[in-house]
């Protein structure tokens, strides 16, 4: 068998600069000219499109290489310079050499008693580094000294030559003594300076000599990185980078013809400076004081430094994220009756990912049966991969001979079918919990379908969401997805240590109702179960004609299953043996995050049987709503008379005590609280009121005992809802609060025009009496309204601040891991930690961060 | 017996220190039978093996996903007030950021310092001594500060009445201005105060700055603490809450419990007591922040971030200055922010990227040295 093995790797990168010689032999091509095409429109010999540059366009073939537009990668050329152009990037080197060499002898302007001096001054921790060689090169730091002390010698100890200032006029202007430098003098002082000098000043010669900064050759990238588009007109449209060539080149023709035709030396020196702008802008386009070539529409050109930088640039959009084939995106909606790990793919989009599997003898009929079915047909295939490695589609016509040939070792690419493993994402991705394995399901219809219980970790619902999905297509990379990614591997987060997959919504009513209150018949119970995947016809058989709702719930658990812990209203909950003996299950048992239940069940039976137990939880709970009838309704908000009155009453005595305390205020009785103003002391008394008569309302229709009905059994149970909402649609939506505060007055004095100037009354200051049924006043509204844009503000304002601390938390933490012995260490091998978390224990394997001895010490003395 | 297994268990490091020390306090709670003890023992041993992280577990990504997830769900422009305006704490979000950019100054500076019993007997006692820590400029203290244009001098009028009421006697006054503003003379009549510059000749502008600065002159109190107010603690000792934070100098009060006052200045603590401290101070305010905002956290992910900033010796935060601009890699600092400088600089002295982190290994398509990543598999080959 034919195995693509990995025989070489990327041991390193180096970086260093290229020497004009290097440039040269490296390069296939001299660009002299600047036409791109002949009349024919094929590339002209010694053009920017050059074909020994490499090819763009099918059917020809490289000059260099041979190859077509497939093999060929593209070959770098080199233009000759007229004359010297800097080199922008290195302009602030240049400057450094210039400033610390002699221009006369090129020395170093100090003789080496100050060099030990100098190194001295760096303090004794260098020193070791400082003794070893004079090639040595320096450091960071010691070059910054050094060049700062040599900025302003005078004379060279040298030779004795005079030395001036020399400055630069950004962005490549070198001024000595406020005379211009031109490059061609830059370029052979540079050139005198020794290799010793150079690695003084921190640089390696062997990799950066600084005349080399001053540009006399320029290499031309190849075609292939900056190809052009054939429009519809059958018009070509060239790349910025071979438009700002083309300027390059023509500059350069330009300037040699005036050279040797002996033109003037202004006409001279004015093209010179218009290649060394065209350069720099090839460079960077966008340079403070230089401004930006520009396409003739008026859009400035995307040139080098554009291309490499920023989210759109090649780091971020191409090198650290790729694209990939095998990949599916389409709209998600619900099924809570498949399972957790499984995902419900389109029959097209099974039909369009593939499987690649290796034909061996035992599997060679059912691969043929695919081959045979062909890409149109369910469970057939698209493509079948030689030995060789030669991919042919299966067409119609060439079915027939592939199915023929078909035999151990080659590869054929099958549909996508149940069971299989894929990758299911939804982005943001923000933890690992944004993208798990699951089990395919092919199902009709034109959307994945997924259960509702794994919305949370994906922090999906179905308002329109859309989600990715990608098919492994190795073997290594379906195991390590089953292992390491599949739902079930991925129900405890290691954020914190809890569950984050649980029952939800109806999921938790349903259990809530049913381990509460509800009695059904035997018929109906099993009937029931059944239809949610429980098979325990040990339990079915002890079933009573009528079964509690208890008993129903404990059908699901296996035989031997123990387990305490407290419900949401910090009642005990009691399971013994596979039976649920006391209490009701709410959100803090299965729910997510703190589901104890789910928690316990996962530690005891392992992963896949929790996820099953889990599975069949949740869809007794649904099936329990669907048996039962659940519905909320407005008049579920309707409070007793009485405790509306007192509600009422409780509001009206606040309003009252505001009005006191803004009497006292303006009769100058009111005392100020230490620190405070006279003003301030009022405000936070008034909303000391206020907010206590809004805890007070929500406390008397907590207390009230209010009829059970089902808005008040999703608050109960966790599922969703809380008294806090409850009072606010039947009593009072309380105090809108923008910072803090309630709303100020403003400029004007007051809020809306309807009230007085300086009014501080609760209800011109935002405090709404009213609760979302009784309807809110305009003045109200308007309020409410405020605090609703003041909380969208915040979300949107929020997203890009946290998006870009995870950007950088991640950028510094992610090469960081635990090695083979325990130590926490990057990836040069530094320490950052002698043991994880200093007891090395793995949050996503721990109860919560923690390891319970108090649940051990108990099993081990329960028996 | 009982205390010889536990030994055993702590001096071989079979479990970690605080989980011996639960069954201890279990045992002696409910009185364990050695017997069970043992039992126990093994039990926990067996489940701490089972949770111990896996070579290899890229911990560095699951702590920044651990913070970069939950802080979409954080507020952004809260406050949390202490009542004052200016007593105000940055939270949430914006403080998050602020600590692991580790500023050099928070955006509110606060200091908690608890009164020893001794002091914090009469709330008149405690206002003295808060009185004391807050810091008190000349401008406070001066009733009116003016210029006499003919003479060219500065007539400062001493406030007397606000003077006794912060204790505060005109020697320690002219001896601060002394020694505030070395360039004049300080004369001092009975009213006022005069101050004459040393030079003769002096223009009108240069008064003017003498005068402001005058008025910022420190005379009393812990320089930076801008505003305090005396809190109650749960012990019935008073804790005075300070805006501004001085930790150098509030060490030095006598008044002061030295162990337990508290800043959110972390590189004050930095300087004042090492990194360590500074360690420590990171993973408290961050807490603080976590908890705050309802967010569940484990506290190894705190840790582990506060070791990472603060493993050189000195903290650093985690920006392109900081921890990510001194990875060793250039691939990996390029892909991060300002590429061109990273490759330019790497060029001139002929850096070599060694590919053992991640972006580096993710940009040339090579499995990534984390996981699964990380074992290599040698074979020994049989020779034909």
């Amino acid at each position: 068998m034919v195995e693509n093995y990995v025989y070489k790797k990327v041991d390193s990168v180096v970086f260093g600069m290229m020497s004009p010689e290097l440039v040269k032999k490296m390069a296939c091509a001299k660009v002299v000219t600047p036409e791109l095409y002949d009349k024919e429109g094929y590339p002209v010999d010694g053009g920017l499109m050059d074909i020994r540059l490499g090819v763009i366009d099918p059917g020809l073939r490289c000059k260099t290489c041979g190859g077509n537009l497939r093999d060929c990668m593209g070959h770098f050329g080199y233009l000759e310079l007229a004359r010297p152009i800097i080199h922008l990037k290195y302009a602030d080197v240049i400057l450094n050499f210039l400033r610390c060499s002699c221009r006369e002898c090129g020395k170093l302007l100090t003789d080496k008693k100050v060099k030990i001096a100098v190194e001295e001054d760096e303090g004794a921790e260098h020193h070791a580094e400082e003794e070893a060689g004079e090639d040595e090169v320096s450091t960071k730091k010691q070059v910054k000294s050094i060049t700062s002390s040599l900025r302003n010698v005078k004379k060279c100890p040298h030779c004795g030559a005079k030395q001036f200032q020399v400055k630069l006029e950004r962005p490549t202007t070198f001024l000595e003594d406020d005379k211009r430098l031109n490059p061609i003098d830059i370029r052979t002082r540079l050139e005198r300076i020794s290799d010793s000098d150079i690695a003084f000043l921190g640089l390696d010669p062997s990799f950066a000599r600084p005349e080399w900064m001053v540009l006399i050759i320029l290499p031309v990238p190849p075609v292939t990185i900056r190809p052009s588009i054939t429009l519809e007109t059958g018009e070509r449209s060239e790349d910025d980078l071979t438009h700002k060539l083309g300027d390059i080149v023509r500059i350069n023709q330009r300037l040699f013809e005036n050279i040797n035709a002996g033109a003037p030396e202004i006409i001279i020196e004015d093209l010179w400076d218009l290649l060394q702008y065209h350069i720099t802008t090839y460079f960077d386009n966008e340079v403070s004081q230089v401004p930006p070539a520009r396409h003739r529409s008026g859009q400035a050109l995307r040139t080098l430094t554009e291309r490499i930088k920023s989210k759109e640039g090649r780091f971020r959009h191409n090198l650290a994220g790729k694209r990939v084939n095998y990949a599916a995106r389409t709209v998600i909606s619900p099924d809570s009756k498949m399972e957790l790990n499984e995902v419900g793919v389109p029959i097209e989009v099974a039909m369009e990912l593939t499987v690649p599997e290796r034909v061996v003898e035992w599997n060679l009929k059912r691969l043929k049966k695919f081959v045979e079915n062909g890409p149109k047909k369910y469970v057939g295939s698209n493509y079948v991969v030689r030995p060789d490695g030669k991919k042919k589609k299966i067409t119609d016509e060439t079915q027939e001979q592939l199915l023929e040939e078909l035999q151990p070792g080659y590869i054929v690419e099958r549909h996508l079918m149940d069971g299989d493993i894929v990758i299911f994402n939804r982005q943001p991705t923000l933890h690992r919990m944004s993208i798990m394995a699951h089990r395919v399901r092919v199902l009709p219809g034109k959307s994945f379908r997924l259960n509702p219980a794994i919305c949370n970790p994906y922090n999906a619902d179905f308002d329109g969401d859309e989600m990715n999905l990608h098919v492994p297509q190795t073997e290594e990379a379906r195991a390590e997805a089953e292992i390491l990614m599949e739902v079930q591997t991925q129900i405890i987060t290691p954020k914190s240590g809890l569950n984050v997959i649980g029952c939800s919504d109806d999921a938790i009513t349903g259990n809530y109702l049913l381990t509460k209150n509800i009695k059904m018949s035997k018929e109906d119970a099993v009937q029931m179960l059944h239809s949610v995947g429980v098979l325990n016809i040990e339990r079915f058989d002890k079933f009573k004609k009528t079964v509690d709702g208890k008993e129903i719930f404990s059908a699901i658990l296996p035989d031997g299953f123990d387990f305490s812990g407290y419900s949401k209203s910090k009642e005990p909950i009691v399971i013994k043996n596979g039976y649920l003996i006391e209490g009701v299950i709410d959100k803090s048992t299965i729910g997510q995050d703190k589901g104890d239940l789910i928690r316990a069940l996962y530690a005891k039976y392992g992963s896949s049987v929790g996820l099953d137990l889990l599975g069949k939880i949740f869809r007794l709970g649904i099936a329990v709503l669907l048996k039962h009838g659940f519905t909320t309704s407005i008049a579920d908000t309707d409070l007793p008379q009485e405790v509306s009155d007192k509600c009422k009453e409780t509001i009206y005595n606040s309003e009252r005590r505001v009005a006191q305390l803004i009497e006292q205020y303006s009769s100058g009785e009111l005392e100020a609280l230490p620190g405070l103003t006279l003003e301030a002391t009022l405000e936070a008394k008034i909303m000391e009121v206020l907010n206590r008569c809004r805890q007070r309302v929500g406390e008397i229709i907590a207390e009230s005992n209010l009829e059970e009905n089902s808005t008040l059994v999703m608050a109960l149970s966790g599922a969703k809802g809380s008294y806090l909402n409850l009072s606010m649609i039947a009593a009072c939506v309380g105090q809108q609060a923008l910072r803090g505060k309630r709303i100020e007055l403003g400029y004007r004095g007051r809020t809306l025009s309807i009230f007085t100037k300086g009014e501080l009354s609760p209800r011109a200051k935002g405090f709404i009496k009213r609760g979302y049924k009784e309807g809110l006043t305009p003045e109200e509204y308007f309020m409410h309204a405020m605090t609703g844009r003041d909380s969208l503000m915040d979300t949107a304002l929020r997203t890009p601040k946290s998006g870009y601390l995870y950007r950088r938390l991640a950028s510094a933490l992610q090469d960081i891991r635990v090695e083979y012995d325990n130590t926490v260490r990057d990836a040069n091998q530094n320490i950052v930690q002698f043991i994880y978390g200093e007891d090395g224990l793995d949050v996503s394997k721990t109860e919560g961060g923690k390891i319970n001895v108090a649940r051990i010490i108990r099993e081990v003395l329960g028996e | 017996m009982l205390l010889g297994l536990l030994e055993r268990y702590w001096e071989n490091k079979m479990l970690p220190q605080h989980l011996i020390a639960k069954v201890e306090d279990y045992s002696k709670k409910y009185k364990i039978s050695d017997k069970d003890q043992k039992e126990i023992l093994k039990r926990v041993e067996e489940i701490y093996n089972k949770a111990k992280i896996s070579p290899g577990e890229s911990i560095g990504v699951i702590t920044a996903e651990s913070f970069g997830e939950p802080s979409t769900q954080m507020t952004l422009n809260t406050f949390h007030f202490a009542g004052v305006a200016e007593m105000n704490v940055t939270v949430g979000l914006p403080r998050l950021i602020e600590i692991f950019d580790a500023r050099k100054r928070p955006s509110t500076p606060r200091m908690e310092i608890p009164i020893k019993s001794k002091y914090s007997r009469t709330v008149e006692a405690v206002r003295e001594v808060a009185m004391k820590i807050k810091e008190t400029k000349l401008g406070d203290i001066a009733q009116e500060i003016s210029i006499n244009i003919a003479k060219a001098t500065i007539e400062i009028v001493l406030d007397k009445k606000k003077m006794r009421d912060l204790d505060i006697k005109p020697k320690l006054v002219l001896d601060k201005i002394a020694e505030g503003l070395k360039s004049v003379d300080v004369k001092d009549n009975d009213s006022s105060v005069i101050l004459k510059s040393k030079e003769k000749e002096i223009s009108l502008s240069e008064v003017y700055k003498l005068k402001e600065k005058a008025k910022s002159i420190h005379i009393r109190g812990l320089q930076g603490v801008t505003h305090v107010l005396p809190v109650k603690g749960d012990d019935g000792n008073y804790i005075i809450h300070c805006a501004g934070s001085n930790l150098k100098d509030a060490l030095l009060l006598e008044e002061a419990e030295k162990e337990r006052i508290m800043t959110n200045d972390i590189f004050e603590i930095s300087d004042v007591l090492g990194v360590e401290a500074a360690r420590a101070a990171i993973i408290n305010e961050a807490n603080k922040v976590i908890k705050d905002q309802g967010i569940d956290i484990d506290i190894r992910h705190v840790m582990f971030l506060a070791d990472v900033m603060t493993r050189s010796g000195t903290v650093k935060g985690v920006t392109r200055t900081g921890i990510v601009g001194e990875k060793e890699s250039v691939l990996a600092r390029a892909s991060f922010e300002t590429p061109i400088k990273h490759i330019v600089n790497a060029s001139l002295v002929g850096e070599k990227d060694n590919l053992n982190s991640v972006v580096e290994n993710v940009i040339i398509n090579q499995p990534v040295p984390l996981g699964t990543g990380l074992p290599g598999l040698i074979a020994k080959m049989k020779k034909d």
